[in-house]
């Protein structure tokens, strides 16, 4: 493994992760226009697709690689059993919608029934569709999440979804690059979601914009699939539309075998093209951060965006501490909004819901974390809990493992996978006023249901939570410092 | 297939705040449409209606009577960051706006504006005060965008320059899209994959023999 620590001097021939997948992709660059990139996986769902659709009917046009395509159904669908209709009639239509979109287009749809639905972001990983050295677009700004496998992957809009359900192919200028090193060891009870929301706490919502993050060092490294999945999850809260891990080890002994995945001979040839991807030591990055892993505390959130972060040991900013006026104005309304004091500890704040689930902690690792910290538990009164799974087939191996019995002890609803009350559209929702501690991925107002307000957490600390009804630190939980090894992958 | 970009004289709608999320320009909820029909309704849906429907008093901005027909939006820092629906430039267009000022904007909500004719002119901090201060001064003021010069035009015959991606400046003015373009390129993307083998199979059976 090239790692080398030591400064190199930059090198012109050296190039990062992100050029050599650039390069490996670029079509045709005329002067004066952006790169046409090629785009090897694309991935849909109900409710950015229907007008791209539609254009190419209207234009007549066809998806030029069904077979590069994959649909499923996720933000819309409700997560209660899938026995019961869709209630909601413009969910249900724009379900209907995809599932004529996708036979009359020839495209591959995990919808719902299928054992293999799910977040999108949870089923590309775990089919086996995502792969490194890949160009991967989504019309979704979660895509960055399939970075962690070393893939370029970024969000699009509805516009870009039709243009690449087309001609498989992108207009993109070439991105500026933004190295995130993280050194050290995480304590026990801090974990990935923790990592990135310091990173969001310190270089702010807009701080990535026009770049894409690579993350890098020894903190990096030592994370499974998961837990780096949920670090390039949220890259795009930073600003950054896309954010990347080197494969690795790690990486392909996640990917060995699973039903998309390269087989045989294939396989070889592609592990061999896969370790050429690391950044070239001596490349040079546009910026750079550094974070210490081990000085790190498990984070809330206590603003109404994910960069409005905190420790959990620590107390809410005051506005009148804010030198910037826009600066403050935004703290300001964050507070009056999310209804706290300035000054007052984040730990003790009461909490009326707990949701763990979405496509940043709704994996394997994070259930069993979950459950870890709940077993023999109960969570408290008043308080509703509500797991999600990222897709049926971590609802089948959590309830295989038992979990799903551990979190009904508890006393939380065990539900059917998608992307349910992380944006909150399938009637999975906040009502106006209420706290709830979050396993997702945004604390916008109103983005947990109408005037519901969101501290972003990691599932142990949900979890812990839960049990406290109140946002406690996971890192009192009895034996914590064996539960970090719980989740595996 | 948007119009060509003309040259337009407006008065301004101020929203100064920082970090103006697209869940904020279109709330969730809204996104279960399979077409581009009421959009308009629901820009910034939950800043302008209490949670029984009735209208905030005082109301938000965009709901003051004279901001009605105003076309141009000074925004703040990082304008249109979060999730990647297209539905918030198709709700601000659907509303009148055709362009937004501001000091910068999330990269998605960019890209996906310029495709629906809504001009993204990002100017320095400085810039964006003095414009901030002489809008609150004088809420009628009126300013000219000229994309083909890249000038907005202020009034005493002060122009504010921006910078604007070439390209998409040419699909604007033209009126043309992206589509277009790269449909006209099937030749050079039929020729890359001739020598780059699809990387991955997404059909269930797997692979084809």
């Amino acid at each position: 493994m090239g790692h080398n620590h030591l400064p190199m001097p930059p090198s012109p021939s050296a190039r990062t992760l992100v050029e050599k997948i650039w390069d490996d992709h670029v079509v045709a660059a005329e002067p004066g226009a952006p790169d046409i990139l090629a785009v090897d996986l694309h991935l849909v769902h109900e409710v950015t697709s229907p007008q791209a659709f539609e254009g190419l009917r209207r234009r007549g046009l066809v998806v030029r690689h069904p077979e590069r395509t994959v649909a499923t159904a996720d933000h819309s669908v409700p997560t209660t059993p899938r026995s019961l209709p869709i209630l909601d009639a413009l969910a249900a239509a724009q379900v209907a919608q995809l599932e004529t979109n996708a036979r009359e287009f020839g495209v591959p749809l995990h919808g719902l029934g299928d054992p293999s639905q799910g977040i999108v972001h949870v089923i590309g990983p775990q089919l086996g569709l995502t792969q490194p050295g890949m160009t991967i677009v989504c019309g979704d700004s979660h895509t960055s999440t399939h970075g962690a496998f070393g893939a370029l992957a970024f969000g699009i809009g509805t516009s870009e979804v039709e243009m690449v359900l087309a001609t498989q192919c992108l207009l993109q200028r070439r991105p500026r690059s933004y190295e995130v090193r993280v050194d050290g060891r995480l304590a026990p009870g801090v974990s990935a979601k923790d990592v990135i929301l310091a990173l969001l706490s310190k270089i702010g919502v807009g701080g990535g914009t026009g770049h894409v993050f690579e993350y890098r060092g020894s903190a990096i490294e030592a994370l499974s699939m998961e837990q780096r999945m949920t670090i390039c999850n949220m890259s795009i809260e930073g600003g950054a539309r896309a954010g990347l891990i080197a494969p690795d080890e790690t990486t392909f002994a996640y990917l060995a075998g699973r039903p998309h995945a390269p087989q045989g001979s294939d396989w070889d040839r592609a592990i061999e093209r896969w370790r050429g991807l690391p950044t070239d030591d001596g490349a040079a990055f546009d910026r750079s951060v550094t974070i210490d892993a081990a000085s790190l505390e498990p984070m809330v959130t206590y603003g109404t965006n994910p960069g409005m972060g905190l420790p959990i040991s620590a107390a809410v900013p005051d506005p009148k501490s804010v030198g910037d006026p826009g600066r403050r104005r935004n703290l300001e309304g964050a507070l009056a909004y999310m209804d706290l004091r300035p000054g007052q500890p984040i730990l003790g704040q009461k909490v009326d819901v707990v949701f763990i689930g979405s496509c940043t902690n709704g994996r394997i690792s994070d259930l069993r974390l979950a459950a870890a910290a709940l077993e023999g538990r109960r969570i408290a009164d008043g308080v509703r809990m509500m797991v999600v799974p990222g897709s049926d087939e971590v609802k089948r191996e959590a309830e295989r493992e038992g979990l799903h019995e551990v979190f009904r002890a508890a006393g939380a609803e065990w539900r059917e996978a998608g992307c349910s009350m992380c944006i909150a559209m399938n009637g999975d929702q906040l009502e106006p006023g209420q706290y709830a501690v979050s396993t997702s991925n945004r604390n916008f107002e109103g983005r947990q249901g109408k005037g519901g307000r969101t501290f972003l957490a990691s599932p142990l600390t949900a979890a812990a939570s839960a049990v406290a009804g109140a946002i406690a630190d996971p890192r009192n939980l009895p034996g914590i410092e064996t539960l970090a090894a719980v989740g595996g992958r | 297939m948007p119009e060509p970009y003309a040259t337009f004289t407006s008065r301004v709608v101020p929203l100064p705040a920082e970090n103006v999320d697209t869940d904020q320009i279109v709330p969730a909820r809204y996104l279960k449409i399979t077409d581009k029909a009421g959009l308009a309704d629901a820009l910034f849906r939950d800043w302008r209606f209490e949670a029984d429907g009735r209208p905030k008093d005082p109301p938000f901005v965009i709901d003051r009577p004279e901001m009605a027909g105003r076309q141009i939006l000074l925004a703040g820092d990082n304008f249109g960051c979060g999730s990647s629906r297209e539905h918030a430039p198709w709700a601000l267009v659907a509303w009148g706006l055709r362009a937004v000022i501001t000091t910068s904007c999330a990269d998605i909500f960019r890209g996906n504006a310029l495709k629906n004719g809504l001009l993204p002119i990002v100017i320095e901090p400085d810039r964006h005060r003095q414009l901030l201060e002489l809008v609150e001064r004088d809420g009628d003021v009126e300013l000219t965008v000229d994309l083909a010069l890249g000038v907005v035009h202020l009034p005493g015959d002060e122009d504010l320059p921006f910078d604007v991606d070439p390209f998409s400046r040419l699909m604007l003015l033209e009126g043309t899209d992206e589509l277009g373009y790269l449909v006209a390129h099937d030749a050079d993307i039929a020729a890359w994959e001739a020598s780059h083998p699809a990387r991955v199979d997404t059909r269930p059976a797997g692979p084809a023999a």
